[in-house]
């Protein structure tokens, strides 16, 4: 087996798909929100871009920064650049990220608090809707019964995408990931009572049908909005456009 | 009225605008982007047929308001939803004196509902006294995530806000329709956060609070405090054009609603000039759950007529002819 040296833009594209719209639990390179990545000899510039303007401004942050975290991960990408495109804030967004202010000192005067209880807030409800899939998988398997779930183990699952979904989201909020873990759990790791099951299923089959509902929206919404004047991104889903002009080392 | 299949629906529009995005009223780049957005939710949600040009939707004017809702919209009765904006447009995005002489000229058909910001103090609680005898206020709409010098808005259960609560009572305004979501750059709050509904609701019992747009894009945080307070109510506008363009989401935020609030607490609603009533109102009549989605029962002709009118008639006491009431309600325009 030969192992794979991958190019500088498929360890770009990589290190972006790592980065969550906090709300719609999903990549932004999933979403096109990622418009271009180019690369030269002194680093890597990304632009991002939102379905609307007016898409809430701290959530935009937290996707620049988190973006900008990731490239400057990536060995050798030199000089990083992430910039917002066609945001109502994008100045600010652009000049705090590139100064490495943070939040508070990005927005100044206009924000009070840091993003990390917000952002805490989606990974938990991403926590449910991922558990919630699991649940209902192994239901509709029919192995197991809606009583017997709160004795459902890491274990039980099935291998494969709900499971892993499950795993990375658990892991952002620290809760344990060995294989005698319980299942249903809520966000600091408290066993579900039985009694509560059903309707605990219940709220996160809400949370899960508001979060999917939202990531469809806006890829509409992304679509609709540049759909005129990046004819050729239409053509293509919307993916990234990769320029490449660094010297071959 | 719409009538289809032998059965008659009353509908009330919940939700509906005069507004004025043209270039000649932006104040600043934000009106701009503002009526851009809003054309791009119009045009990504509205079927073909349906979609308007850029110019007239940024102004359309009473005429063809009255036109798409009364003459080709099977609307009996609509109620405006204040959308000042006033940091976006020189005239404000809503037209209020424009919206107001209109239900002035057709009592019987519209209802206009105003708004006020509790941060304007003892000057704001005086003008919503004259507001409501000149304007005969039944109902208010709020922007909490609105900003407000050097606030980022407001939560429901602060202090002065109690107090334009008490003073609506007083008033007999019992309707208090709130916006969770975003209006002008919401950063510290997170502008959909409905918990402060739950608190007044709690306090407040002979108020009705409808949160519009169904708290989208937090639905279930909606449905939760809702289920707990029997005096909250959802609105639809904005998540009734995903009928169209995304069926099997709209089957589920109305199976989610049916399930958590009942079919008595969620009002119909256009926020017309968003999208037209006509087709909205068309579509939900032949709305069915589809074969695969057996967790949510099958959505009756009743509690359809009471979604797309009777409970909104109920809010605020119009006179429903007979022959569009259910056969249990014994009183006027009552869906319950």
């Amino acid at each position: 087996m030969t192992r794979t040296v991958r190019s500088p833009a498929a360890e770009i594209l990589s290190a972006l798909a790592t980065v969550m719209d906090p709300e719609l639990d999903q990549p932004v390179t999933e979403l096109g929100f990622v418009r271009s990545v180019a690369i030269d000899d002194d680093g890597v510039e990304v632009h991002l871009r939102l379905p609307t303007s007016f898409c809430a401004p701290n959530f935009a942050y937290l996707m620049v920064a988190d973006a900008y975290d990731a490239l400057t991960g990536v060995p050798d990408a030199g000089r990083v650049r992430v910039l917002l495109d066609d945001h109502h804030d994008s100045d600010k967004i652009n000049t705090g990220t590139a100064a490495a202010l943070g939040y508070v000192g990005t927005f100044g005067v206009e924000a009070r608090d840091s993003l990390d209880e917000l952002r805490r807030t989606f990974q938990r409800k991403a926590h449910l809707a991922a558990m919630e899939r699991c649940c209902r998988s192994v239901l509709v398997g029919g192995v197991w019964t809606i009583e017997e779930l709160p004795l459902l183990e890491l274990f039980d699952l099935p291998e494969g995408a709900l499971k892993s979904a499950l795993m990375r989201r658990r892991e952002a909020i620290g809760l344990p990931t060995h294989s005698h873990a319980l299942v249903m759990v809520d966000h600091d790791g408290n066993p579900v009572a039985k009694s509560d099951v059903a309707l605990w299923l219940r709220l996160a089959a809400t949370t899960r049908v508001s979060i999917e509902g939202n990531a469809h929206f806006c890829r509409g919404l992304l679509a609709t909005r540049y759909a005129d004047t990046d004819p050729a991104g239409a053509a293509s889903g919307f993916a990234p456009v990769i320029t490449d002009s660094r010297s071959q080392s | 009225m719409y009538e289809k299949d032998g059965e008659k629906y009353y509908v009330v529009d919940a939700h509906v605008h005069i507004w004025d995005g043209r270039e000649s009223n932006h104040k600043n780049v934000h009106g701009k982007q503002f009526i851009d957005c809003f054309y791009d939710y119009h045009k990504n949600l509205s079927p073909e047929e349906a979609v308007w040009d850029y110019d007239t939707y940024a102004y359309y004017g009473a005429e063809r308001f009255m036109k798409d809702l009364f003459g080709e919209g099977h609307v009996d009765h609509a109620i405006f939803q204040a959308t000042l904006l006033g940091d976006f447009y020189q005239n404000g995005f809503g037209q209020t004196e424009e919206a107001f002489g209109l239900t002035r000229q057709h009592p019987d058909k519209l209802t206009y509902n105003h708004a006020y910001d509790p941060r304007n103090g003892e000057a704001g609680l005086a003008q919503l006294r004259r507001d409501a005898e000149r304007m005969n206020l039944k109902g208010v709409k709020l922007y909490t995530a609105e900003w407000h010098g050097d606030s980022r808005g407001y939560t429901l259960d602060e202090p002065w806000s109690r107090r334009y609560l008490e003073e609506c009572l007083e008033l007999g305004i019992r309707n208090i329709h709130v916006h969770k979501g975003p209006t002008i750059r919401p950063l510290d709050r997170d502008a959909f956060d409905v918990a402060d509904i739950d608190k007044v609701a709690t306090d407040y019992l002979d108020l009705n609070f409808i949160v519009e747009h169904v708290g989208l894009p937090r639905l279930e945080d909606f449905c939760w405090i809702a289920t707990q307070e029997p005096n909250v109510y959802g609105g639809l506008a904005v998540a009734m054009p995903f009928i169209h363009a995304r069926p099997r989401y709209f089957a589920q935020i109305i199976g989610e609603l049916l399930y958590w609030i009942g079919e008595d607490r969620i009002l119909f609603g256009s926020d017309y000039a968003l999208w037209t009533p006509k087709w909205l109102v068309e579509k939900f009549v032949d709305f069915q759950f589809p074969g695969d989605m057996p967790e949510y029962p099958a959505i009756t002709p009743e509690q359809k007529k009471k979604i797309l009118g009777l409970n909104a008639a109920a809010l605020y006491d119009l006179d429903v002819p007979r022959q569009f009431r259910l056969p249990a309600a014994a009183s006027p325009g009552a869906g319950v």
